[in-house]
């Protein structure tokens, strides 16, 4: 898959002022170059997938963007430059991000793990967003005094998503959230994920190996091998891909 | 059963004073994962800080201890500033020698200023005894050390449990990477650490001098950092309940060892006490309180 597609803006979501702005982002792990010039937009509202094998460096292009590695080129944020700022200073501009492995807070109770997904808020709603995601995930409600290590690897992936959605974020990143997950598991993340989406607008950009399910919720998506963005287009375009199809859909 | 409450109560005593400068290790521990090799020496010169406020600038004493523990806190904060944080957190080594070259620095600036006479530090709770029986004397110094360890423990759970800066505190020592992705600025939580842990040891080694049967001078810290590390080992590194623990176990097993066990000499109570600590961890390698690392994938 050489020649890349650009996409129309066809989707409706893609109406929306752009969120997030990466261009020509070049990223090493000390003398490793990972990246090499990737380029991608997130939009107000959208859902971006973004597909590749392992290692092409999908994780890393996350991290890049939270100030977690040694980046160059342009990222924008609200149209505002984010290269070079620490991943706090990101997240306090409203970047979340649930990173491959989840990152819980293992010693902490489920509750403080709620309670720091909103250390940067200063409003009076805090306990009333903690209840409401006990209300969307009633087994965290149960568990809420529970060690967060002790909760399984599902339970986690959603502790995960609503810490960081405590926080009130412009943008939520999320990488492999079906990583380690069993197939039926995946599928409830995803159908949260869905109706985290329908229900509050969340703008997201998702990193994923299991194509199938991310299409099924983006808008649109990129395709990244050996750090470079070879594919892009809406979510149907690349659905529809024989490259695509061939390598990430298996079918 | 004199000779067997006289043990206890000195190892009571002993151990308490472990248990704060442990509790210090503790906190150190739990935001950055090493141990301080110059909290000894800190909590050393903080004491230097109470006297010289108390004895030569004639302020009451409780006061004193306090503005010790809030300027060795300043001190600390610098420390960290200048010294800790332009490394990598996750390279330990340089930040081990680091902390050795901050032990040897604090101790030869230390006999430099104040030389090595030994000083008597004011007291800070009444002479004499709660209690007594014979040869076994439960000494006001005991009771206080005890209740300040207790107050203190009580204080520090609460500021870690209730207060912002303590969730802050809790979720960098969880997860360094994860706390700056919600926002928490890991260098000044780190540096409130350092603060707090070098306060505490000021507290520590007020306490520690304090004791009649001692003296102030710029070596007394070496061997009680040694206890102060066995005892916060052996309550599991990570605890400050454990740290207690610790202390006081170490502290028992020091004076019953010394006081029962006729082939041991008194010079060798340390070893026993390692002895004992190296037992209790073959059979539990996490401490007696240790949080094991719980990760379910
Ligand atoms: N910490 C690291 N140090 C050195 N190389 C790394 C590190 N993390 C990832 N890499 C390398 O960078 C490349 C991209 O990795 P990554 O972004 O994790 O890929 P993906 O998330 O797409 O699987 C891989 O070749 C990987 O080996
Ligand atoms: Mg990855």
């Amino acid at each position: 898959m050489t020649d890349a597609t650009t996409s129309p803006a066809g989707s409706p979501a893609s109406t929306g002022k752009p969120i997030l702005q990466v261009s020509d982002v070049h990223a090493a792990y000390g003398m490793v170059r990972v990246l090499h010039g990737i380029d991608l937009e997130v939009r107000d509202g959208e859902v971006v997938v973004v597909l590749g094998a392992n290692g092409a460096g999908k994780t890393t292009t996350m991290r890049a963007i939270c100030g977690l590695v040694d980046t160059t080129g342009s990222i924008r944020l609200d149209g505002k430059e984010i290269v070079g700022k620490k991943s706090a200073d990101v997240a306090r501009l409203g970047v979340a991000h649930v990173p491959q492995g989840r990152g819980t807070f293992a010693d902490l109770s489920v509750e403080d793990n709620l309670q720091v997904g909103a250390f940067v808020r200063k409003d009076k709603e805090i306990r009333s967003d903690i209840d409401r995601w006990y209300e969307v995930f009633p087994v965290l409600g149960e568990r809420r005094q529970q060690q967060a290590g002790t909760l399984s690897g599902g339970e986690q992936q959603m502790l995960a998503v609503a810490r960081a959605l405590m926080g009130r974020p412009r943008l939520l990143l999320l990488d492999e959230p079906s990583l380690g997950l069993a197939p039926m598991i995946v599928q409830n993340v995803f159908r949260n994920l869905q109706s985290i989406r329908e229900e509050f607008g969340t703008t997201m950009l998702v990193v994923e190996q299991n194509a199938n399910l991310a299409l099924g919720i983006a808008d649109r998506g990129y395709v990244i091998e050996a750090g470079r963005i070879v594919l892009s287009g809406t979510a149907d375009e690349l659905s529809s891909d024989d490259a695509v199809r061939a390598a990430y859909l298996g079918y | 059963m004199e000779l067997f409450l006289a043990r206890l109560f000195d190892g009571l005593s002993s151990g308490a004073t472990y248990a704060v400068i442990a509790v210090a290790l503790v906190l150190i521990y739990k935001a950055t994962t090493l141990i301080n090799f110059a909290q000894g020496e800190l909590a050393m010169l903080g004491s230097f800080f109470a006297y010289i406020l108390a004895i030569e600038q004639g302020i009451p004493l409780y006061l004193a201890i306090v503005l010790a523990m809030l300027l060795s806190a300043v001190l600390a904060a610098g420390i960290e500033r200048v010294l800790i944080r332009p490394f990598d957190p996750a390279d330990h080594l340089p930040l081990v020698i680091i902390t050795l070259g901050l032990f040897l620095v604090i101790n030869a600036v230390a006999g430099m200023i104040w030389g090595f006479d030994p000083r008597s530090f004011p007291r800070m709770f009444p002479e004499g005894d709660v209690w007594s029986m014979g040869i076994a004397r439960l000494r006001w110094y005991t009771v206080g050390t005890m209740a300040t360890v207790l107050v203190l423990l009580v204080l520090l759970t609460l500021l870690l449990k209730k207060t912002k800066i303590g969730l802050a505190f809790r979720a960098v020592s969880s997860n360094l990477e994860s706390s700056g992705l919600v926002g928490v600025r890991a260098g000044p939580t780190l540096q409130f650490g350092w603060m707090l842990a070098t306060a505490v040891g000021t507290l520590a080694g007020a306490l520690f001098v304090a004791d009649p049967f001692r003296q102030l001078d710029p070596t007394w810290a070496q061997r009680v950092l040694i206890f102060a590390a066995a005892a916060a080992v052996l309550g599991g590194l990570d605890s400050l309940w454990g740290a207690l623990a610790g202390g006081i176990i170490l502290g028992l097993v020091e004076s019953m060892v010394v006081g029962y066990v006729d082939w041991i000499p008194n010079q060798m109570g340390l070893a026993a006490a390692v002895v004992a600590i190296i037992i209790v961890l073959v059979i539990r390698p996490n401490g007696l309180f240790g949080s094991k690392a719980v990760e379910r994938v």
